[in-house]
Order: structure tokens, then sequence, then C-alpha cells
């Protein structure tokens, strides 16, 4: 039982870096924009079908494809802000980016259906079978280095938001806007390449929980709920609290599903949420509660 | 219109056509029940497939355990599943009525989640396989009827709950609540209780609809008991007709549930819809965010000023006594519902 625990929360670990550059990206959309993206789920599973497809039809070997893909879904992200959120009004902004977002993402999973069908697939690949002996148990070799992945990206990331001057009219973006926008921000440019930004993580995420999941159009629901629970728990903007509730989260289920029964595990993770709020309603690590509304 | 709807089944007895009725419907309450929360104190719930889903279970199980026989007789559960989607109701709105906005609606989606996997999970509900309802042996030519009555009872219940909310001092709290929340509860507004107190009401109608869903179809399985695309539905049609008014769900329940049914017989694929429904969606929320009603209601206002001048010129011309609401064509429930629209309106 010991061992098992102790791989328990070394998985745990590993998919919740995954988790956490998928969570990083939604809480950097809301915080610069107050736009909650529900597509975030479906973007992800979107992602997972591109390097699918580039494996399957193209033999594109899945990290290669991440240059392809990654620029594609930056791409999706920019046109979903240019085309849809930009256009919200004012009023009840981020309730009505919920619902907008919300529509974006049935119309990506309609379409993922009519191309792809129902079935269950998995991306492929040699170290997606092979596993690493880790003290006493087995690990395929994708958990490893789809966790380096994710931690180099955020590391990107963190660069990009702290040592460059675009990061810097971003956390401009995220404390004020109208201030930012007086000192001669252009906020608007800066909310499309962070909703592009935002929706290119989805990209490599979606590789990685492709090839460690099986999945169809429907996966996007399930993720979505993990990622909104993950962001909420972290503070909603908070890119910091995302990656520690990121890695808290999937901990804490990959633990229960060993001492207690996997079918509870996902009950467990949306049980955790509702019991955080009770009693601190800004989030573990939440410190937004005096913002705005 | 009641009157429209109370004859439609002797009218028009094909089968097919009575069975979207019946959906049609079902959403109608549940879109004005949803409206009677989320329209009047602005907090957009995306949760009420949970609702929905307990009542069906909450007949489903019953039944079941009881063993009632297929007939009018199961209709009678229907208000035990109103009052089981209340009992869940409170719990789930003190966790989530403590958040405000946008965490509110995450967490809704969040608890509907923990309903959905609660029903695949439990051995009471009998997981993914579902559970059966007995069916009634009613004559097939007039078999949707019970159901579309029964259905149409709901409705105008929840048609009178939306209408005496908002006339009530609860309903001008929400309103007050949906317009500045802190302002409300610094006016003095029990803003926590009014909140609970709305939301446990929105989830009767929305339960017993789900009962009846359960009944129809004879069958019951998680996945469409607690539904996501519900909580999508009920905003949409809400939103589309004009959110926050008492007729604006129902026109809109109306307009996009028959669609909808007609578009799932004609073409029956489901990743199309889906297509289509979400772009209709983005559509209404990018052109006429405001909905049908108020917008309607905006140009009906605007007709009559110069309609008034006009009748005002011809009053002074040939008789004192004209008044311009006299013979007015416009006093049907929609012009007086687009006016209470405007009027609500104007207090931003």
């Amino acid at each position: 039982m010991g061992t098992l625990v102790v791989d328990a929360v070394i998985s745990g670990i590993l998919t919740g870096g995954v988790y956490a550059l998928m969570a990083a990206g939604l809480t950097l959309i809301f915080g610069v924009m107050d736009i909650i993206n529900v597509a975030q789920g479906i973007l992800v599973v979107l992602g997972a079908y591109l390097s699918y497809t580039l494996s399957v039809h193209l033999g594109v070997d899945l990290f290669l494809g991440l240059v392809v893909t990654v620029p594609a879904m930056f791409v999706v992200g920019v046109f979903i802000q240019w085309a849809f959120i930009r256009r919200l009004g004012e009023r009840e902004r981020t309730a009505m980016s919920i619902l907008a977002t919300y529509a974006v993402a049935i119309i990506i999973e309609g379409v993922l259906g009519l191309v792809f069908g129902v079935d269950y697939v998995q991306l492929n690949a040699w170290y997606v079978n092979q596993s690493i002996h880790l003290f006493s148990f087995y690990l395929p070799y994708i958990y490893v280095f789809g966790f380096v992945l994710a931690v180099c990206l955020l590391a990107a990331l963190y660069v990009m938001l702290y040592r460059t001057r675009f990061g810097r009219s971003v956390r401009a973006s995220l404390q004020d806007r109208s201030a930012a926008r007086l000192v001669g921000i252009d906020v608007d440019r800066v909310a499309a390449v962070t909703f592009g930004i935002g929706v290119a993580v989805t990209a490599a995420g979606g590789m990685v929980f492709g090839a460690t999941n099986s999945f169809n159009p429907n996966t996007g629901y399930d993720l979505i709920s993990r990622l909104l629970t993950i962001v909420i728990l972290g503070g909603l903007g908070s890119i910091g609290g995302a990656l520690g509730a990121a890695v808290v989260m999937l901990v804490i289920e990959d633990v229960v599903a060993v001492v207690w029964s996997p079918i509870w595990a996902p009950f467990v993770f949306f049980a955790m949420l509702v019991v955080v709020l009770s009693v601190r309603p800004s989030g573990l690590f939440g410190q937004v509660a005096g913002r705005a509304q | 219109m009641l009157v429209a709807l109370a004859i439609f089944p002797l009218v028009f007895t094909n089968p097919t056509v009575t069975t979207i009725a019946v959906f049609t419907l079902l959403f109608m309450a549940s879109a004005t029940a949803w409206n009677g929360f989320a329209g009047y104190s602005g907090y957009i719930a995306l949760g009420h497939a949970a609702f929905f889903g307990t009542g069906a279970y909450v007949l489903a199980i019953v039944a079941q355990r009881l063993d009632v026989p297929g007939g009018s007789l199961m209709f009678a559960l229907v208000p035990l599943a109103g009052l089981g989607a209340a009992v869940v109701a409170v719990p789930f709105g003190l966790v989530a009525l403590r958040t405000r906005r946008h965490t509110f609606v995450v967490i809704t989606i969040a608890v509907f989640f923990i309903f959905q996997l609660l029903a695949f999970n439990l051995s009471i509900t009998e997981g993914s396989s579902g559970i059966q309802v007995a069916s009634p042996n009613w004559a097939a030519s007039t078999y949707n009827n019970p159901y579309y009555y029964v259905a149409l009872g709901i409705v105008v219940f929840a048609t009178v709950i939306s209408w005496g909310l908002r006339r009530s001092v609860l309903g001008l709290q929400l309103l007050a609540i949906r317009d500045d929340e802190d302002r409300a509860r610094g006016l003095g507004v029990p803003v926590g209780r009014a909140k609970l107190i709305a939301f446990v009401i929105s989830a009767v109608p929305v339960g017993m609809c789900g009962a009846v869903y359960a009944y129809f179809l004879g069958q019951i399985f998680p996945q469409f008991a607690f539904n996501p695309l519900f909580d999508l539905s009920v905003a949409l049609m809400s939103l589309f007709g004009g959110i926050g008014t008492l007729a604006g769900p129902l026109l809109g329940a109306l307009l996009l549930e028959s669609l909808q049914q007609y578009f799932t017989i004609q073409f029956s694929n489901g990743d199309l819809y889906l297509v289509i429904y979400g772009a209709l969606f983005l559509a209404v929320l990018l052109w006429l965010p405001r909905g049908i009603l108020p917008t309607l209601g905006d140009l009906i206002r605007r007709l009559p000023k110069s309609g008034a001048r006009g009748n005002f010129a011809n009053a002074a011309v040939t008789t004192p006594s004209g008044n311009p609401e006299d013979g007015d064509p416009r006093a049907g429930p929609l012009a007086i519902a687009g006016r209470g629209v405007v009027g609500s309106r104007r207090e931003h």
C-alpha cells in the first residue's frame, strides 16, 4: 500500500504539471480579459486530434508535430477572440463570455464529431508504449516527457511574462485595464495575443493528454470541469495558484484512486472545490476577492 | 395563448407533432423557472440540469420501489419530484451562492458534474444501464395527450410563479441584486436569503419537468437526465426571448425547442445539430444580446409615440374625449410584456 501511494503521488505530480500548463492558459486569459474560456477543454481535445491527424496520416512524431500544432492553435485562439469575444458588450461581460465560449465549444465538438466520429482514439509512439522503471513501478516515458515539456513551456511563459516588454504590458493589463490603456498600452492587441497564447498551450497539453488518455469529441466536458476547478481553487487570474492547485488536485485524485476507488476519484476532485469554497470563497491561493465584479 | 395551447393536441393529432409539443412545453416551463432565478437576479446558473435529473430519478426510483403501475397514477409522483429537486437545491444553493458572478457560474457547472458522476456511480441509480419506467397502456392515437396536459400544467405553474415573483417584494429584491448587489445589501436587502429562496423555487418546476420527461421516455440514463446541453438550452432560450422578462423564456423555448426537435427528426445527425445550435447561440449573443421581446418592446415603444401624437392631433380637431389608449391595437400580452421590459430597463 505504501509504495502504491508513493507511485500515485509521483504520477499525480507528473500529470499535474500538464494540467497546470492547460490551466495556466485559462487563468491567463481570465486575468487579462475577465473572460472565462469554457472552450478550453474542447480546444485541448482539438489539439489532441491535430496531433493524431499528423501522426497517423503523415507519420510526424508527436513532439515534432507541436511545431505545427502550437502555432495553429495560436491562430485559432486569436480568431476566436477577434470574431466573437471582441464583439461582446461590456455589460455582464464575464457571464456573456462563458455563454459565448460555451457556444464555440459545442460548435467545435460538433465539427470534431462530423470529422472523426465518436470512437475513442489514443495517440501512439514508442514513448507511449515503453515504460521507465522507477522505484517499484513502471511508468510510460510519455509521463516524464510530458512533464518536462510542460515545465519548459511554463518556464517560457514565465520568462515572457516577467522578462519581456510585452509581458510587462500583459501584467499591467492584468492589474488594471483602464490604467494600462492610459499609459499607452494597446490593450486590445495584448488581449488578442494573450488569448492566442492561452489557447496555444492547449496544443501541447492536448498532445500529452491524448497520449496518456483515450479521447473522443465528448472528452472536452470532463476536461473543462477539471480545469475550471483548478483555476477557481488557485484563485482566478493567479498563474502560480493554478500551478499549485493543479499539482495538489491531481495528486489527491491519484491517491484517492489507489486508497479508495478509481470510480470515486473524480467525485473527490469536485467535492474538494465545494469544501474549499465553503471555507474560502476566493480559492486556495486567491487574492482576487476584492476584484471589481 | 393558453386556449390555443389547450386545444392544440385536439387539432394536431399526429403523434410526431404532439411529441415535439410535449418536449417544447417541458422546455418552456424549465426556461421560465430558470429565468425566475437567473433572469431576475442576474446570476447565470448553469447547473439546473442537476434539478432536471434529480426530478427524473425521483420519479423513476420511487415508481420502481413502490411498483407504481404505468398510468395516470404515475403523474402523482410529479409534485414529489419537484419537492426532491427543491430539497437538493438547498445545499447546492448554500454552497454556490456564497460566491459571486463568474465564480458562481463555474461552481454551478462543477456541482452539476458531481450530480452526473453520482448518477453514473451510485447503486440506487443503476449507473449507465439506466432505469426503466413502466409505460401506460393508453391508445396510440392519443397516447401523448396526458403528457401534454401535465406539461402544460407545469408551464402554467412556472409562469404563475414567475409572474408572482415579479410582483412580490422578493422579485424587487432580486432585481436590486441584479443591478447592484453591494448597494442592495447596504440598503438592507437580505441578499443571501433572497437569492437562496429564488434558487430553490426555480428548482421545483425544473424537477417536475424532469419527472415528466423520464415518464414520457419510459427509461432514464445518467447522460440524458444530467445533460450539460440542458443548462445551455434554458439559458439560450431565455436570452433569445428576452432574459428577465416574463414571456421571453416562453417565446424563446417555443421557437427554439420546436425547431430543435424538427431538426433532430429531419436530419437525425447530432453533430450537425451541435454546430447549428452553437452558431445560432453565438448569433443571438452577438446581434440580439437583449433578446426578441426587449428589442420588439423598443420598436413598439417608438411606434406609439408617433401614433399617440397623431391621435392627439385628431382628437383636438374632432372630440376632446379622444383617448389614445382606446382601441389600442398593441394592447396584447406581447406589448404589455414589452412595456414591462422597457420600464425595468430604464432603471439602469
